[in-house]
């Protein structure tokens, strides 16, 4: 080990990293006794594997990786109820559109509501609705979707942890930025 | 109905094939037929334009930390601190 490599202090972990692993957690798995639970199994799977870290990244980048890898588990845990969600999402599909020519149902049709022209990305206002809106997601379009979009996680990767097929991964993605932005709209003025 | 004139009136597929193209690459045929329908449905520009704010909404609320927003009390804190010295002594 090179002088420079980074050094673990478990003394220190809790006021270091615990509220940024917690928050970390929570975006991710809208449960906060399973999101603490989480935390907790984190810094105890690390102590058990403090001989092996090589300093060579930074001890949050360390602790984030375990943590990353117990959330894919809850992810995976709740696979099975997958199938189901996927005929469900296919069902309303037709809340939506025309079950006969695709066509916008006239109630469902997207409108104009101010999110175009206003620079969301540092709005806190409007990132509170969205994270409400994800939280109402059935939990394996969220799962699919959060994987999707917090590490930029292969498809194929995705598929085969959640075992969900590549165009039931497709109509989970559709349908979820469907009902997002439906619910964005509602709860934006 | 020939596939032009099918794909030209259909909403679902064209929402479809912009949340795939978002994330992936999308075929050549797939590509002109989601054009087509572009040019003539307002209705799927619009869902269009705002499907991809809200995708770069969601990467940038995954990305940031935002220190401060949620916070585990202190007593779950001072516990699990404690637990771990406990770990460390059993070595």
């Amino acid at each position: 080990m090179n002088a420079v490599s980074n050094q673990l202090d478990p003394h220190t972990w809790v006021k270091s990293h615990a509220d940024y692993l917690y928050a970390y957690t929570i975006k991710r798995i809208s449960d906060e006794e399973q999101a603490k639970d989480l935390v907790q199994e984190t810094f105890l799977a690390a102590l058990e594997k403090v001989d092996k870290f090589e300093g060579k990244s930074s001890e949050r980048t360390w602790l984030t990786a375990i943590l990353k890898n117990k959330i894919i588990d809850v992810y995976r845990k709740k696979s099975s109820g997958l199938r189901k969600d996927v005929q469900e999402a296919e069902h309303e599909q037709e809340d939506f559109f025309e079950p006969i020519d695709g066509h916008w149902r006239s109630a469902h049709a997207p409108q104009a509501f101010g999110m175009e022209d206003v620079d969301h990305l540092g709005n806190k206002e409007f990132n509170s609705i969205l994270q409400m809106c994800m939280q109402k997601l059935p939990a394996l379009w969220m799962s699919v979707f959060t994987m999707k979009h917090m590490d930029d996680a292969d498809t194929a990767l995705i598929c085969s942890e959640l075992k969900v097929s590549p165009s039931n991964f497709w109509v989970i993605i559709h349908r979820t930025k469907l009902n997002l932005r439906a619910c964005l709209q509602r709860n934006w003025e | 109905m020939n596939q032009l004139k099918k794909i030209q009136y259909n909403c679902k597929q064209a929402t479809f094939l912009i949340e795939k193209k978002l994330l992936t690459r999308i075929t050549f045929r797939e590509h002109i037929e989601l054009r087509i329908h572009l040019m003539g449905c307002s209705v799927c520009r619009l869902y269009g334009a705002q499907t991809r704010v809200i995708g770069e909404m969601v990467q940038q609320l995954f990305k940031s930390s935002q220190p401060g927003e949620v916070k585990l009390d202190d007593n779950f804190k001072r516990d699990l601190q404690q637990r771990i010295e406990t770990e460390l002594n059993k070595n």
